[in-house]
């Protein structure tokens, strides 16, 4: 009974070595398998993975307009104080004020990507682009803001 | 049977399209030295100088050439590329790390022992180095062909326990001091497993000698004539071997992840770099022996009766012969690294005691009876 179990357990060890050896084996006789991407000289090529977090971006359409409606959720719910919204009281057709977009000021060399303010947006406004490469000399270039100038909501968002 | 004046005659016959082999080489200097200076005694001490030499010249780049194989082999086994900017492809990146290490200071600790801790790493490199002498890389062409040569190798070997165990106590450091114990605790119980395959070939073959046992290989390699009784001698050699070299997966005295470095965490620059040095060397030597004895050394591969074939063999230069099949164990060695998990300390010392040696004990008298009784080819 012992002999049997100390030979089961070398046979079963010796198995799953080669095992091992085989996938390794493998991956030394298929370079194609290769996941490096050799930065920067495939820079013409380069395509991020899809759930990648460069920066935060406002996406505008063809018209010039976003779907922010400065409800301050994304300033509230960023952790270390990278969005500042500044709102305005807009009149609107019917007569009343409605608050409304100012500006959008986006702090990038604060910027931790962390998600949680795409995640709080309740109109989906704001997006993560797929950009990271974000050095610069000067670092109020990092000062951004994310509505374009003479953009208005879209019709229709609330 | 092949006198040794008969195989330095086969030699120069052979070599057709160059007509000079590391053999003739070795001799026509050897031939030059003692008409061109009076005193033998001068003329083999420059002959000896210039064989130091040559060796060292052959085993630095020969080093380089291993650290670049082991983190290409290992970025490869990886599914990445390894190091390919500096230099093309990445070549003259061990280059670079020892130039870095040449200019990083070698740090004594305060309260070592500083006498041991500097010997320590000149005591590793030695030892590794003196192995060089009995290895044959080519036919006719060894330092020094002596008569207990596979018992020179076990033996001398075994010295480094000493500087491993020298440079974890004299860094004042207990966790130095840990993984030098584990790994002379390593080293000493896995020895018996080298030694006991080392024995299956020694008799099969009659002889310590390195030159028998090549030329006993003549009509095939080791590993084909003994059959399965010599093959398990050859796995168990290969286990023991990475164990008794400190190599991944028995690597746990070293262990970056786990002891910071083990017994060489104190040293840094140069001192560093021959304890690096070592384990390259060791690795070398361990699959040149296993290559010398199971593998036929530089016999090439013939096949039986295969006349044609066999002719065909013989054109490709001994020394080509030997380093391949040498540079084959190495990369299996290289493969077990990177594949199998490292394995904890009591794990590796009841693969030893319970699993190695019990077969390798077993295997010697099956061998025994095989030498004994013909059954082998």
């Amino acid at each position: 009974m012992f002999l049997r179990e100390y030979f089961g357990t070398i046979y079963r060890s010796v198995r799953s070595l080669l095992v091992g050896m085989r996938k390794t084996g493998y991956y030394f006789t298929h370079p194609k398998e290769i996941q490096t991407e050799e930065y920067p000289d495939n820079r013409a090529t380069l395509k991020m993975f899809d759930r990648f977090k460069g920066e935060v971006v406002m996406p505008h359409d063809a018209n010039n307009e976003h779907r922010c409606t400065g409800c301050q959720a994304c300033e509230i719910a960023c952790p270390n104080g990278t969005i500042k919204i500044i709102t305005k009281q807009e009149l609107q057709p019917d007569g009343k004020k409605k608050k409304a977009i100012d500006t959008f000021v986006y702090h990038l060399e604060l910027c931790t990507m962390c998600n949680l303010c795409v995640v709080a947006c309740p109109s989906d406004a704001i997006v993560m682009a797929q950009t990271f490469e974000h050095s610069v000399y000067d670092k109020k270039q990092l000062k951004k803001v994310l509505n374009k100038p003479g953009s208005k909501i879209m019709e229709g968002v609330e | 049977m092949v006198t040794p004046e008969g195989v330095i005659y086969k030699t120069e016959n052979l070599n057709l399209f160059l007509e000079i082999s590391f053999a003739s080489t070795a001799t026509g200097l050897h031939n030059w030295l003692a008409n061109s200076i009076q005193s033998a005694l001068l003329a083999q001490f420059i002959e000896m100088t210039i064989a130091g030499l040559a060796l060292l010249v052959f085993l630095v780049p020969l080093c380089f050439f291993l650290g670049y194989m082991e983190r290409k082999v290992a970025a490869f086994m990886q599914i990445r590329l390894g190091p390919n900017r500096v230099g093309p492809k990445g070549s003259m990146q061990i280059v670079a790390d020892t130039v870095k290490l040449l200019f990083k200071e070698g740090l004594t600790p305060n309260a070592s022992d500083k006498f041991l801790f500097n010997l320590a790493p000149i005591i590793v490199v030695v030892t590794s180095m003196l192995v060089m002498a009995p290895i044959a890389f080519a036919r006719n062409f060894q330092v020094w062909d002596l008569s207990i040569g596979v018992l020179y190798v076990s033996s001398v070997s075994s010295i480094g326990v000493i500087g491993i165990l020298m440079a974890g106590w004299s860094s004042y450091n207990k966790y130095s001091l840990l993984g030098a114990m584990r790994s002379g605790a390593q080293i000493v119980s896995y020895e018996l497993s080298v030694g006991l395959s080392l024995i299956s070939i020694v008799i099969l073959t009659g002889s310590l000698r390195m030159s028998d046992i090549v030329m006993s290989q003549e009509n095939g390699w080791w590993i084909f004539k003994g059959h399965i009784p010599v093959f398990i001698s050859f796995v168990i050699f290969v286990i023991a071997s990475t164990a008794e070299i400190n190599r991944a997966p028995f690597d746990l005295a070293e262990a970056e992840q786990e002891l910071t470095a083990g017994f060489h965490t104190e040293y840094s620059g140069m001192k560093f770099a021959m304890f690096l040095l070592a384990e390259y060397i060791n690795l070398f030597i361990v699959s040149a022996i296993a290559a010398t004895l199971f593998l036929g050394g530089w016999m090439p591969f013939h096949i039986g009766h295969w006349e044609s074939f066999n002719h065909i063999m013989d054109f490709i230069p001994s020394s080509l012969w030997f380093l391949s099949k040498t540079f084959l164990i190495i990369f299996i060695i290289m493969q077990f690294r990177w594949t199998f998990p490292r394995l904890r300390v009591d794990q590796l010392l009841t693969l030893e005691w319970k699993y190695l040696l019990p077969i390798s004990m077993v295997n010697v008298l099956l061998v025994t009876i095989m030498a004994i009784m013909g059954w082998h080819f």
